[in-house]
């Protein structure tokens, strides 16, 4: 196990580029899963606030 | 005459792009998920150790297919900027959105890993060889197409000015494949390559190569789901949006 780990003495080197790689690989999606969240607020605050005014609008006109 | 062909354009329209993306996305992921486990295992307990480079060689199971994917997504890119030059379609500006950062990540974690073999096998992080300087160009033509596009309000025209720039950086990628042929450079010359086949052990090669299919699959995963996010801006302001019932709830 120990053994697995020291990559022959190359350690540092490995898991240097496999960690980094692993960081980026799990990040990207989660940020992307946040800026889903976040999209969807807007977007969904954004139709809400536009059928809003449509309908004073329609009130108004009548 | 044409009825029982497959109307491309179908999906060019961001209303069926839309939930047809979101279905891709859970098997991209699985697919992804399960190539990288497999690729793993088979890096590093079925293939042996290398006679020259030691473990140090393991390496290449990451350093080989993010490099790929970097050149390969910015190729995809330049279609999707030409195929929206010329058709028009509104899809296609969102598809080079979504894939920049994935293709800027990828050419990072290029350069990283890159650095980190050079480090034990060169006796440098870094040197001004061609083929990391070509790279490095890729990594900063990814960074101004992000750059730029986000510093035109107007979506519409911010992927048309874009497309000119993704369509003259396309001339750095031969460059990059090329330079360690063209150029006497530290970095080794392609392991596998269309012509000569492959120079690698073969368990080493196939390793490699799933480790390759599972970025590929990340790769239409996660920007199938970062364009979904695009298409709800951009598209704000339309019908079909407004009735989703993740819009309405």
């Amino acid at each position: 196990m120990k053994e697995f780990f020291n990559m022959g003495g190359y350690a540092l080197y490995v898991w240097g580029s496999f960690g980094m790689t692993a960081l980026c690989m799990i990040a990207e999606p989660l940020l992307v899963r946040h800026r889903r969240k976040v999209t969807l607020q807007r977007v969904s605050r954004f139709v809400r606030s536009k059928s809003a005014t449509q309908s004073t609008n329609a009130s108004g006109d009548m | 005459m044409s009825s029982n062909r497959i109307n491309w354009f179908k999906y060019s329209s961001p209303a069926t792009f839309y939930p047809l993306a979101g279905k891709l996305v859970p098997w991209f992921t699985a697919i992804a998920v399960i190539l990288v486990v497999v690729g793993l295992y088979m890096g590093f307990f079925v293939a042996p150790t290398d006679y020259k480079q030691g473990e140090g060689y393991r390496i290449i199971f990451v350093h080989v297919p993010a490099s790929w994917m970097s050149m390969f997504i910015y190729l995809v890119m330049a279609f999707w900027a030409a195929m929206g030059l010329v058709f028009n379609t509104r899809m296609s500006g969102m598809m080079v959105q979504s894939l920049a950062p994935t293709g800027a990540m990828f050419t990072f974690l290029a350069l990283w890993t890159g650095a980190f073999w050079g480090k034990p096998m060169w006796g440098t992080w870094w040197v001004w060889d061609a083929r990391l300087t070509s790279e490095l160009i890729l990594f900063f033509l990814y960074i101004g197409y992000i750059a730029l596009h986000s510093s035109i309000d107007d979506k519409r025209r911010a992927d048309r000015a874009t497309a000119i720039l993704v369509l003259v950086g396309v001339i750095n990628i031969p460059i990059i494949y090329y330079s360690v042929k063209w150029w006497n450079t530290l970095h080794q010359g392609a392991s596998v390559s269309v012509k000569s086949g492959s120079s690698m052990a073969s368990i080493m090669l196939i390793s490699m190569l799933i480790m390759a299919l599972a970025f590929w699959a990340y790769t239409i995963a996660i920007s199938l789901a970062r364009v979904r996010s695009i298409i709800l801006d951009r598209e704000r302001d339309t019908q079909w949006v407004s009735q989703l019932p993740e819009i309405k709830r």
